[in-house]
């Protein structure tokens, strides 16, 4: 990872540790859902979080191919640009 | 190759789960005695959890007007409402419901879920944007992504986020629609109407109000939240259910909108089903009728929604809002107690929903309430009584286990 990517990766854990009940280690193939165990609302309140801190608008229809830490990152650093 | 149904072991699990813990989360009921009682699992059970507000499923007039018009109209219309299945009747209903809500159009669906799917995907297109509080029904989320439009969650109830949303956004080059709900089905609460319309006549969107818990509940016409704040010059669009208030099966969307009679074409949801069937249709119209006919109903609910309100508070209960609504939640602790508490109450003779994540906002487990206008004041008490015996003391042993 890049140190922006890491950067990133870091905030995003620290935004979904509320979320993270079973303590998951967070590494950026975590599927955020599948691995967390986590329903769709909360996905939707964390990415909430993320779009608070972040200052930017992260639509629902982004979501659906939006799985991984990873992929989070990617949306982040997509829409940082714009 | 992947068993399909693999991904659903652990809904099965928790459908297990739910059975040992007693009951069926959809209890049978063998047979209805009244719009508040009916016969489960061999009792005589209050029904407090039916969304029947008005409690006119057994009104003289509207079953005498399904009637005739099964009889006249036959079982069913076996089309869509453009192809063979527009009826007279239909129109009427819409003329009826026009006419009722002041407005110039209305559209009727099937479903109350249709008419959420099929308002958002003939509303709105992929190159617009739709603004939806996060606790909105599923059938609004459904019918926004049906759409293809933009889809942006703004916080509950709060438009100053609505307003920082749209600030972000700017100018996208296509329409903004911004979808809020008269009372929300899960808590109770109703949107802040005026500081939403506040931030509309800052950024200028399109506003759609689904009133499903609150057609026919609320403001001095009965027409819902918009009407009730005083406001329905501002709801550009309108949708309601024919399966709460009006006690049949159907929904609507309403407008003053020039161009909103194209939504027929625009919206599968209404082209590709069949029409509501006849005696749907004459029971919803007969309902809207009574419901003008008689305003007292909405007293009659007021008063026992806040009968109900305030026994359960007065229990020390921790409740999903701060105001009196025909929708009152009870919050409580966890999963497993709160099926042993539903359960218990079930039992005792009062059936209510239980609602639990991700169906609830806040992973709230939630036993709900929904009050009637038939409900008697023996019936309201008797729900609190047993709220008191069956939830209160459950409760409080849990804050004390919790506290020792």
């Amino acid at each position: 990872m890049t140190d922006d990517e890491q950067e990133i990766f870091d905030k995003l854990s620290e935004l979904l540790q509320p979320f993270n009940e079973k303590q998951v280690e967070l590494k950026p193939q975590t599927e955020i859902a599948v691995d967390l165990a986590i329903d769709s609302v909360s996905v939707m309140d964390f990415v909430m979080e993320v779009e608070d801190h972040f200052d930017m608008d992260i639509p629902l229809n982004v979501l659906s191919d939006t799985h991984t830490m990873k992929d989070l990152i990617s949306v982040v650093q997509a829409r940082k640009k714009t | 190759m992947v068993d399909l149904l693999d991904k659903n072991k652990a809904l099965m699990e928790r459908m297990q789960r739910v059975a040992q813990a007693g009951s069926r989360v959809g209890p049978v009921n063998e047979k209805l005695l009244s719009p508040t009682r009916a016969m489960i699992d061999g009792r005589d059970t209050i029904l407090a959890g039916t969304n029947n507000y008005m409690g006119v499923t057994f009104e003289a007039s509207c079953i005498e007007a399904g009637q005739r018009a099964l009889a006249e109209h036959g079982t069913g219309t076996t089309g869509s409402r453009i192809a063979n299945g527009s009826y007279a009747i239909h129109e009427e209903l819409e003329r009826e419901l026009a006419g009722f809500l002041g407005m110039k159009h209305c559209i009727v669906f099937s479903t109350g879920y249709q008419a959420n799917l099929g308002m958002m995907a003939g509303l709105a297109g992929p190159k617009d944007t739709i603004f939806l509080d996060a606790d909105s029904h599923s059938s609004i989320y459904d019918g926004c992504t049906l759409s293809g439009a933009q889809l942006v969650r703004f916080r509950h109830n709060d438009a100053a986020d609505l307003d920082k949303r749209l600030t972000r956004m700017g100018d996208t080059g296509g329409g903004h629609l911004v979808v809020l709900e008269g009372i929300y089905s899960m808590l109770g609460d109703r949107a802040p109407l005026a500081d939403f319309v506040e931030v509309k006549k800052k950024h200028g969107f399109q506003l759609l109000v689904d009133e499903a818990h609150s057609f026919g509940v609320l403001g001095p016409n009965g027409c819902g939240l918009a009407d009730e704040a005083g406001l329905m010059h501002e709801a550009d669009f309108v949708v309601g259910t024919f399966s709460k208030s009006i006690g049949a099966i159907g929904g609507f969307g309403a407008s003053n909108h020039p161009l909103f009679e194209t939504v027929r074409y625009s919206s599968k949801p209404y082209m590709f089903t069949a029409s509501p069937s006849p005696a749907s249709v004459a029971t919803a119209t007969a309902a809207v009728k009574l419901l003008a006919r008689e305003p007292e109903r909405r007293d009659r609910l007021q008063a026992n929604s806040a009968r109900l309100f305030h026994g359960l508070r007065g229990l020390g209960l921790e409740l999903g809002c701060d105001e009196v609504s025909p929708v009152i939640a009870v919050k409580c602790a966890d999963e497993p107690s709160t099926l042993v508490m539903w359960n218990e109450l079930l039992a005792a003779g009062v059936y209510v929903n239980i609602a639990l994540p991700p169906g609830t906002p806040g992973k709230l487990c939630l036993l709900r309430c929904s009050v009637s206008a038939a409900h008697t004041e023996a019936e309201i008490d008797r729900i609190i009584e047993l709220f008191a015996t069956v939830v209160a003391g459950k409760q409080l042993t849990a804050a004390s286990a919790a506290g020792a």
